[in-house]
Formats: structure tokens, C-alpha cells, sequence
């Protein structure tokens, strides 16, 4: 085990190298520009390509051929390009092809700033493109988890025959953190066989990937084959951290950045005796419900924390099923919550009174 | 029986959906007959774009892939990369290249990107009901310039590849037409030229092919091969604009 210092977008890049991704187009965007960069020093030296295109459209396109050719295939960018790249994602998901798109988000809507947001949840989770569609959205809150969860992506892309969105934001993007990193752990991670690829057809039948079904009974029964595929992901995929929920009165939803903030902010209400958990949503979609729905037989309140004005709170509703009630806090424009305003926040939705736990938390001290 | 005539090998058996008189058709057997006679149908990938073509993915018999509008040359640029010794060819009609995928065809170009490019113009966007194209003639009849295509509204025919042969990556641009036998062979003299341009490593190749829409245009097919001679030469005008040196 090798432990470095690494900065979240490159960790991307390294991670995604070890996985075996060998091909990258994207076009600059802050504030993920650190890993194009990254990759455009480091795959060339280990055979692959890196490309500048001249749009996000071009180069999911691109990513959208080399994904049909057979290759683990990476592009990234960060709000506004993401919308650009919508077009081609939705062609991704309809053809099935695998591939890793990641999103180091930063505020909007329009040109909004670059500073980190998580105002794209409702684009990555529930389509942006046109079409019936879903792609597994991973969301890591720290650069240990960038890593592992990039590793991840390529598997479940290959897995599924769909394509897997990081979703970050312009902080884990720029932060530095220690991380163990072994680029051998990935010596077993291997492309699984591609033999629907386009490679040109010698010894075997012409492939053909494609999205069109002009008959609309043959386009419903593609779209119920990946309704299927879909179902499958939810039952198997879900994803999530659960920190301190199993006697929690007030859990606690957050994911990503604002994850680490509340977690902050659940010590220091622990530390007042307040019964508080969080549950952090590792896989944005499929949205880790079965978790939720556990640590409701303990709790009575729902506090959700997110970088945006209230995204995911609607999958924490749909969820919670209308059991405990369902509050929620988010910052937007690029600021993030402050973990002292999510303690009040936490005191306020639990119906604690702020004075008496100070003093609760004090006694503790002194106890 | 010594067989003298027979469908290309690189083509499907099945029937064209075109449209009678489209010379569509005729530019699928010449792309198809170039790739049988130099042999590489088992490495070529094509790229199908949208439009009339939008079904090329069931007529070549080669490995296909089916691109989102005017996006082909991107989607080959990331085939070519990943296997470089592939042959890679998009088949895109006008409205796809010149309008909503002209950034695309441009840096293709640009970076010599080692794909052909197959350039059908007929001067509408035929598949959606003859709307006005980036190529439409001024004073063309469309039914979204129902009074003529007027330049001083909608501008002027875009020439591709007058307009790419600017560009140090384009290696070979030629513009052929399919209105008699004789352009026809001379088209398929120039699509085998694009791919013999790619099979060298030379850049990026283009064949732009005059084609008639005799559906949209309101024509017979005869009269839409007359319309096309009469009209669309003058300002398309035939022959190689750019060709590099080793291709011949
Ligand atoms: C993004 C997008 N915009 C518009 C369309 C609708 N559309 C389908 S075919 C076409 C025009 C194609 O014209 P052209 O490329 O000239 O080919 P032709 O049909 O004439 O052969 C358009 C606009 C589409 N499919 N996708
Ligand atoms: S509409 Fe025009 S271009 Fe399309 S198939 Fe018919 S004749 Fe050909």
C-alpha cells in the first residue's frame, strides 16, 4: 500500500489509469480542469490517448465511438458542459454503451460561478437528456473515495452496459487529502469481453450499435429490456454510508461535500446528547432507499442537507413515504452550509430547545 | 456460369427503403463496391448519420454504428483512435454535415483525423420533408423558404470543401456527382481515392456527391438529374480540390 498526498481530480485521473481506461476526450471546464490535465500528461505514456475536442458534444460523441469499439473510455467536465453532453449521454444510455462521464459540479443555473454546488443532482439522477433512461450516478465525499469509487464505475459500466456519472463538486475536485493507492489492486479489474463492439466484422457477423426503432412495438420492447436492466441496478447497486443511525431520533441526509459537514455537525450534536445519524447516499441513483427506510423504525425527523435548493430531498420523501416528517437546508451559489448552522438546524427539526442541550452537552464534559 | 455482375459484398442483402429516382441508393453500392475492391470490409466500422441514410446501418455489411445528428465525425474520430488500423467511413447527408454538425466535420478535418467522410448534398433536408438546407440554392424552393431561399434572409449555399480545404489536416476533397454514368464512375474513382487517402495515413478525406431528393424537389427522377446538372453544378462545381500527394 502506497500512501500519497493527492488532489481530488487528479485522483480521478490515477484511478481511473489503474482501471484501465486508456481513452479520454473532454474540453476545459473549472473546476475539473486538474484532471484532463492530469490525463493528458499520463496517457500517452501508457499507450492510450488523451484528446481535446472542440466541444462537451464532440467529445462525448467521441466517447460514444470508443465506447462502441470496445475501449474503457472516460470524459469529464462540470455543469454547463454537462448539459452539452446530455445529448450524447442519452444516445450512451440508449445504445448501451459503457463509459465514465464525471461531473465536478459547480453552482448555476447558466453560467452560474466556480464555485462547488450540488444543483445538478436532478440532471445526473433523473435523466437530463431526453428518453426514458437512468445512469448509475456515484457520489464520493472524500479523495479515498474518488478513487475507489472510480474503480467502480468502470466495473459497473462494463457490468451493466450503461454509462456511470461521478458526481462531485468544485471542493473534492481541488482538495488535497492523504490516500492509500496501489495501482495493483486494479491488476485483476479487467474489461469483461465486449463481443457486441464495433471492430470491423472479421470472423463473425456485422455488430450494429444503434438507438433507432422506427417500430414503436420494437422500440417499447428495447425500452422494456432497460427497464429491466434498471430494476436490476436498484435491487443490487445501492449504496451507502450509515453513521450513527441505528439509535438515531433525527437522521441526517446528505451526500458528497455536504456529507462531511453534516457528519461534523452529528459529533458536535452527539456531544450535546442528541440522538442524531447520518446517512450518506453513495449511489445518487440508484438512490440508497432500502438504507433510508431502515433507520426510519428509530427516527421521528428527517433533516436533508444538500449544496442546492432541495434536489434530493424529493427521493428522501419518496422514501420516508410521508412516515417522519422531511426538513431540509441547503446553500446554494457555491457556499457551503456551515456545520454549526446544520447543528441548529439538527436542535431545531428534533424540537430540542438550543439552551438546554448546551448545558446537557456541558454536564457531559463535566461529567 | 462465369458471373459477370453481382450486389457488392459490403452491401446487405434486403431492399433500399429510398425513394424512387434517389440517387442515395447509388451512392451506397459505390461506397460498398470500393470497399470490396480493396478488401476491407472486415476492419471497416461505418458511421451512420441521420437523415434519409439514417438506415446505412442495415444496408453496409460492415460494422456499423448509428450517430446522433451531425455528431458521425466525432463518433469516428473516438473508433479511429481506439483501433487505428480500422477503416472508418461516415455517411452524412447535408443537413448534418453543413448545418447542426459543421463544428464536427470542421476539427475532424482540422486534426487530420484519419476517417472518410461521405457527403451526400441534395440540397434539402430530405427526411424531415424538404426543409431549407445550409446548401439550398438561392432562390430554391423549399417549405421552409416557400419563396425562394433569399440571400439576404437566409445567406448563401455553404461550400464545404471549398471551405475545408483551408485546413492542413484535409487530405483529400473532392466533389463528385451521380446525374450519368459517366459522373459516376468518376465518383467512385474519388470515393476509392478518400479511402486509399485514409488506408495511407495521409489525413482526413471528403467526398462531397451531388444527389437528387426527387421526392422533396417535386421532380421526376429524369427531371431531377436534369435539375441537378443545370443547377447545383454551377454552384457545386465538380472535381478534386485538394488531393495529397501519394494518393494517386
Ligand atoms: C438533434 C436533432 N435535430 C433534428 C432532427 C430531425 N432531423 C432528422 S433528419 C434531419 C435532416 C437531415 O437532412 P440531411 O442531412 O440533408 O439528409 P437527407 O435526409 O436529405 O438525406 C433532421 C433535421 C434530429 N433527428 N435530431
Ligand atoms: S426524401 Fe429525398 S433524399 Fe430522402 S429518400 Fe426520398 S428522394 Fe431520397
Amino acid at each position: 500500500m502506497t500512501r500519497r498526498l493527492m488532489k481530488g481530480n487528479e485522483a480521478i485521473g490515477a484511478a481511473a489509469l489503474a482501471a484501465g481506461c486508456r481513452y479520454f476526450f473532454g474540453y476545459p471546464i473549472t473546476p475539473q480542469t486538474e484532471l484532463p490535465e492530469y490525463l493528458a500528461r499520463r496517457l500517452p505514456e501508457a499507450g492510450g490517448v488523451f484528446l481535446q475536442a472542440e466541444s462537451e458534444i464532440a467529445a462525448i460523441n467521441m466517447v460514444y465511438g470508443a465506447a462502441a469499439a470496445g475501449a474503457r473510455v472516460m470524459t469529464s467536465s462540470s455543469s454547463p458542459g454537462i448539459s452539452l453532453k446530455t445529448e450524447g449521454i442519452s444516445y450512451l444510455a440508449a445504445a448501451e454503451l459503457p463509459c465514465v462521464i464525471v461531473n465536478i459540479m459547480r453552482g448555476g443555473p447558466g453560467l452560474g460561478g466556480i464555485q462547488p454546488a450540488q444543483s445538478d443532482y436532478f440532471q445526473a439522477t433523473k435523466g437530463g437528456g431526453h428518453g426514458d433512461y437512468r445512469i448509475i450516478v456515484l457520489a464520493p465525499a472524500s479523495v479515498q473515495e474518488i478513487i475507489d469509487l472510480t474503480r467502480l464505475a468502470f466495473e459497473l459500466a462494463d457490468l451493466y452496459r450503461n454509462p456511470v456519472m461521478i458526481l462531485g463538486d468544485g471542493l473534492l475536485g481541488q482538495m488535497m487529502e492523504a490516500v492509500e493507492f496501489n495501482e495493483e489492486d486494479d491488476k485483476g479489474n479487467r474489461p469483461i469481453p465486449k463481443t457486441w463492439a464495433t471492430t470491423g466484422c472479421k470472423g463473425r457477423k456485422k455488430n450494429i450499435i444503434n438507438s433507432l426503432y422506427l417500430d414503436p412495438a420494437e422500440l417499447e420492447q428495447h425500452n422494456l429490456h432497460l427497464q429491466e436492466k434498471y430494476r436490476e441496478i436498484v435491487q443490487k447497486e445501492q449504496r451507502a454510508e450509515e453513521y450513527l443511525t441505528r439509535d438515531a431520533e433525527i437522521i441526517t441526509v446528505a451526500f458528497g461535500t455536504a456529507a462531511r459537514i453534516v457528519k461534523e455537525a452529528v459529533v458536535s450534536a452527539r456531544a450535546r446528547g442528541i440522538k442524531v445519524g447520518l446517512l450518506r447516499p453513495i449511489t445518487l441513483w440508484p438512490f440508497p432507499e432500502n438504507a433510508l427506510k431502515r433507520s426510519l423504525q428509530r427516527a421521528r425527523a428527517i433533516l436533508t442537507v444538500e449544496m442546492n435548493a432541495g434536489q434530493m430531498v424529493e427521493d428522501v420523501k419518496l422514501a420516508v413515504e410521508g412516515k417522519v416528517p422531511v426538513y431540509f437546508y441547503g446553500r446554494t451559489g457555491g457556499i457551503l452550509p456551515d456545520s454549526r448552522t446544520v447543528l441548529k438546524e439538527i436542535q431545531r427539526v428534533g424540537g430540542y430547545d438550543y439552551e438546554d442541550s448546551l448545558s446537557k452537552a456541558e454536564s457531559l464534559v463535566g461529567g | 456460369m462465369k458471373i459477370v455482375f453481382q450486389k457488392p459484398k459490403a452491401l446487405s442483402a434486403g431492399r433500399f427503403h429510398y425513394c424512387p429516382g434517389c440517387t442515395h441508393g447509388i451512392i451506397h453500392r459505390l461506397v460498398a463496391e470500393v470497399i470490396d475492391e480493396l478488401e476491407i470490409r472486415e476492419r471497416t466500422v461505418g458511421i451512420a448519420s441521420v437523415g434519409c441514410s439514417v438506415l446505412a446501418y442495415n444496408y453496409f455489411n460492415v460494422d456499423m454504428i448509428q450517430a446522433a445528428h451531425g455528431r458521425a465525425p466525432a463518433v469516428a474520430t473516438g473508433v479511429k483512435r481506439v483501433l487505428p488500423e480500422s477503416v472508418v467511413f461516415t455517411y452524412q447527408g447535408d443537413g448534418d454535415l453543413a448545418s447542426i454538425g459543421i463544428a464536427e466535420a470542421i476539427h475532424a478535418a482540422a486534426r487530420g483525423e484519419r476517417v472518410t467522410v461521405i457527403f451526400v448534398n441534395n440540397t434539402c433536408y430530405g427526411m424531415t420533408g424538404g426543409q431549407m438546407a445550409p446548401t439550398t440554392l438561392v432562390g430554391q424552393v423549399t417549405t421552409t423558404s416557400p419563396r425562394g431561399r433569399e440571400a439576404m434572409h437566409s445567406g448563401y449555399p455553404v461550400r464545404v470543401p471549398e471551405m475545408l480545404a483551408t485546413l492542413q489536416g484535409a487530405a483529400y476533397l473532392s466533389r463528385v456527382s451521380v446525374h450519368n454514368p459517366v459522373q459516376v464512375k468518376r465518383a467512385k474513382e474519388a470515393v476509392k481515392r478518400a479511402f486509399i487517402t485514409q488506408l495511407k495515413g495521409l489525413g482526413f478525406s471528403l467526398v462531397e456527391v451531388l444527389s437528387t431528393c426527387p421526392t422533396n424537389w417535386g421532380l421526376s427522377p429524369v427531371e431531377a438529374l436534369k435539375w441537378l446538372e443545370e443547377n447545383m453544378i454551377p454552384q457545386f462545381p465538380l472535381g478534386e480540390l485538394k488531393i495529397t500527394e501519394g494518393v494517386a
